[in-house]
């Protein structure tokens, strides 16, 4: 562990990231860091001045994994010495944590802790749709993916504005997004059309692409309504009560009937009633509802909603699996397969056998090139090398036309 | 920097030689945003009824929440009250006083703002009753003159051209609300504006997903416009309550106002509403829950002011503190409503959620309208003696002899109890006569009622139920007060 920090751990990328220029600013100073330590001893309210500062910390108190907080309006550290009320957190980056355990109910391959590639698929859906509903609708360009070391995949935005929000503001986008309610004993967990027949627009542009999903993860893969149990949840979700009694008699011959099958079925009910009639649109609407509930990214609401939320850094260590929380890029996210995510251990082996050659050539004194790039950290480090360089860049931009402004 | 030294100067000092005269403002508008502060003189009484009236109105507010009163029941009350006390008439109203109206309005704005710029809790609670009495007057407001106050400010939005409606048609169509009847609301939505604002000042609408969003911006029709207002007002109170908090200890301050600033926002924290300021308006024996603190200094037993002390210092009391002590207020008078206000607004650092899923079902149970419906009794002293120590037993036993001494002797000295009367209180406590010792706390406490020592609670009877105690405390207490009324009229 205590190698993987010392050698391997990009403090210097992820301090590019926070702090968005070179120059040390109050984006990491007054920033929270905290500590989980060996024996769940948790540390909070730590802040450096530096990432040599932070590395110094880290490598000194070797945590399991330490966490990022909001930017206060002063020093954490000097928490105590801060006027009584006149600490409270400022700035955040707007996050996002989708976690696996949420698709408990619908997820037929794995459960609990557990994750496979054919359940990453459920992730990928989501983070396609999330993806673009942000960028598009909200208008932010600073995201960052980063998957969370087992079942888990967290969205960090840097934009300026999704800084600044406040935590009203964090729950609206949140109600924006959250589509899916309610516990795991209601059947049906949508909350959409309010007074209305038609689907709110943000859903009805991405209903063609959940569709596709539907068809491929939902009915052919994930086989969800193909025992008695799941054909009687999708019955549970149709709001017609001849159309249900029909279905129920259709495959009550045939148990085992697979969920493809039941999907064309339920669409042939749908298609016999008159077009344009009202129970053709209710069932229509009940049938997008049944997508939308299957498909659409079931978010962790908390963590985003207040700025005060820590959430693990990136590159960290998952404790239990070994995995590094790297980051993700969005467009390639249906490849992402979690289970080729190196390990601490693996990247630790990779330094070794590399360290053999290269001590070799090189004789003594300090590598050239920084030791991370020798393993398969390589591709992920540049991944956030890169967005920190274009937030940089955007700050650099803003800053300079801020400075024309004045004049 | 100045400005806010120079408005406190003009506000307090009638006759200070600092500023002239300003000549007064106009207000082409009922509405207000309150940009800029009242520069001009105004006496000393002037200043503090245009505070009082108004805070009467934001209290009657606050407890509409807190008694889940509906919008429209809130609208009436607080119209009815803003009759009342704050009078705010439209330009076409044939009154001639409607420059002094705003002007009062303006006023007391202000006055409340500098009385509650003070801590975060206080500064909450005056953003959302004011942003509140802001939204009950923006839809009172007669239409034509609405127009007048919205052009009379830049709300910075920009309006949505013909062609980006034409763009983004089928979009805007199915997020706009309206008629039930498909065609009406086509039709409606044809003629409609939309305006573009960044989504950040329209959270309210966004979390509903009643506006159409891209690339950032809102587009908001028309008739929706007044969220953007509202949130406009929060966010400009909010700010200038934070400016007034850092200038108000720079203040050179003259020794009349910070008394009076101190006052309005203690009443507003025990939330003086205008049933309690003047009780003859209703039924003056019903008691209501902004009275409680007020009768628990005058009326109570030790045991329960303690209670109610630990109550207002931590916002919180345990189970079986909350029990005792509710069932005391139900039986000395307090009906279920108050009470459900009375603990709401003692857990003040509790979310209503919490609130009404944790606690109204238990209060509501001790009231005997849940669960199996008991009548339950309050609970006398021989039970609050029995169970071991805490802080809702009975003080004369649980507490050691010195704490017992000193916490008589804070609560008590203002009733006429002197260090002289410990030792015989002592005595009695020592002895294991609790009883004996709390009549005569009684005793001694009402003497200025004319109780004599072995009078009791009347007819040498000795304290065996807190509410004996409370009820015949607040008994002596009644003729006395008509006297009062009589010397004054005399």
């Amino acid at each position: 562990m205590l190698t993987f920090y010392r050698r391997l751990y990009p403090f210097k990328a992820i301090f590019n990231w926070l702090n968005h220029e070179h120059a040390p600013s109050k984006l990491f100073n007054q920033r929270e860091f905290a500590f989980t330590l060996a024996g769940d001893v948790y540390l909070r309210y730590q802040s450096f001045n530096s990432h040599d500062d932070l590395k110094k910390q880290v490598c000194q108190l070797n945590p399991t994994r330490f966490e990022i907080g909001p930017v206060y309006s002063s020093k954490p550290r000097d928490k105590k010495t801060a006027r009584a009320g006149g600490f409270h957190p400022i700035m955040r980056e707007l996050v996002f944590d989708i976690d696996m355990t949420d698709y408990d109910p619908i997820r037929t391959c794995c459960s609990g802790a557990g994750i496979c590639k054919r359940c990453w698929a459920f992730i990928s859906a989501a983070v396609h749709v999330l993806d673009t509903a942000i960028r598009e609708q909200f208008g932010y360009e600073q995201l960052l993916w980063v998957y969370s070391g087992r079942r888990g995949i967290h969205l960090w935005i840097s934009d300026k504005e999704a800084m600044e929000l406040t935590d009203q503001q964090r729950k609206a986008l949140v109600g924006w997004l959250t589509v899916i309610q309610g516990g795991g004993k209601e059947s049906k967990k949508l909350s959409i059309r309010s007074g209305m027949r038609s689907l709110p627009p943000s859903l009805q542009s991405i209903l063609e692409h959940l569709a596709v999903v539907f068809s491929e993860l939902i009915l052919a893969d994930q086989n969800c309504f193909g025992d008695k149990e799941g054909g009687e949840t999708l019955l549970q979700l149709i709001p017609d009560a001849g159309v249900v009694v029909a279905l129920r008699k259709l495959w009550s011959d045939d148990p085992s009937r697979h969920s493809e099958d039941r999907w064309q079925d339920f669409k042939a009910q749908i298609r016999s009633c008159d077009k344009g009639s009202q129970q053709r649109l209710n069932l229509t609407a009940a049938m997008e509802d049944i997508i939308i509930q299957y498909t659409y990214p079931r978010l962790d609401a908390e963590v985003s909603k207040h700025r005060n939320h820590l959430l693990k850094a990136p590159f960290c260590v998952h404790p239990k699996t070994g995995r590094i929380c790297v980051p993700v890029n969005p467009k390639t996210i249906d490849d992402f397969d979690p289970e080729t995510v190196p390990t601490v251990g693996q990247l630790l082996r990779e330094l070794d056998e590399t360290q053999v050659t290269t001590e070799g050539e090189q004789g003594e004194g300090r590598p050239a090139v920084a030791d991370w790039s020798r393993t398969s950290l390589k591709s992920y480090v540049e991944m956030l090398d890169n967005h920190a360089k274009e937030i940089m860049g955007e700050f650099r931009k803003e800053k300079r036309a801020a400075a024309d402004e004045s004049w | 920097m100045f400005k806010g030294g120079e408005k406190k100067f003009t506000l307090n000092d009638s006759g200070s030689p600092h500023v002239g005269q300003h000549g007064f403002l106009k207000y082409p508008t009922r509405l207000n945003f309150y940009d800029d502060a009242p520069l001009f003189d105004i006496s000393i009484e002037e200043f503090e009824t245009a505070a009082i009236d108004r805070l009467r109105i934001l209290a009657e507010i606050e407890s509409s929440a807190a008694r889940n009163r509906t919008w429209e029941e809130l609208k009436t009350v607080t119209n009815a009250q803003c009759v009342k006390y704050l009078p705010l008439n439209s330009n076409t109203a044939k009154n001639n006083d409607i420059e002094s109206e705003r002007r009062k309005d303006h006023l007391g704005h202000f006055i409340l703002r500098l009385a509650f710029c003070r801590s975060e809790d206080l500064r909450r609670r005056f953003i959302k009753a004011e942003t509140t009495l802001f939204k009950v007057r923006y839809e009172g407001d007669v239409f034509s003159e609405r127009e007048q106050f919205l052009s009379s400010r830049d709300f910075n939005w920009v309006p949505v051209t013909k062609a980006e409606k034409q763009e983004h048609w089928n979009e805007l169509l199915s997020s706009y609300y309206g008629s039930k009847i498909e065609a009406e609301r086509k039709k409606a939505f044809e003629s409609e504006k939309y305006y573009k604002v960044k989504w950040t000042r329209v959270p309210d609408l966004v979390e509903k997903r009643r506006v159409f969003l891209a690339g950032g911006w809102a587009f908001v029709p028309g008739r929706e416009q007044s969220s953007i207002i509202y949130h406009e007002f929060e966010v400009h109170i909010e700010k200038a309550l934070e400016m007034t908090a850092r200038m108000l200890p720079r203040l050179d301050e003259d020794t009349r106002l910070m008394p009076i600033l101190d006052n309005l926002s203690q009443g507003f924290l025990a939330g003086i509403s205008s049933e309690w300021s003047n009780p003859a308006g209703e039924n003056p024996d019903e008691l209501k829950a902004e009275m409680i603190d007020d009768l628990s200094k005058k009326h109570f037993p030790m045991c329960m002011k303690t209670l109610h002390d630990n109550l207002m210092r931590d916002n919180h009391l345990k189970h079986f503190g909350r029990l005792q002590y509710g069932l005391f207020l139900k039986v000395l008078g307090l009906p279920i409503e108050e009470a459900i206000v009375f603990w709401r607004k003692s857990f003040s650092r509790m979310t209503d959620d919490k609130f009404n899923k944790e606690h109204k079902y238990n209060i509501r149970h001790s009231y005997g309208l849940e669960g199996k419906r008991a009548n339950y009794p309050a609970k006398s002293c021989l039970q609050i003696l029995t169970p071991g120590p805490s802080d809702h037993g009975c003080p004369y036993r649980h507490y050691s002899a010195e704490n017992l001494q000193s916490a008589l002797l804070s609560t008590y000295s203002q009733s006429g109890l002197t260090s002289a009367d410990l030792p015989e209180i002592m005595a009695q406590v020592k002895a294991g006569h609790f009883h004996v010792a709390c009549t005569r706390v009684f005793e001694i406490t009402h003497s200025f009622r004319g109780v004599k020592k072995g009078e009791g609670i009347g007819g040498g009877e000795s304290v065996t139920h807190p509410n004996q105690y409370a009820a015949r405390s607040m008994e002596l207490d009644k003729p006395q007060v008509e006297g009062d009324a009589m010397v004054i009229e005399a």
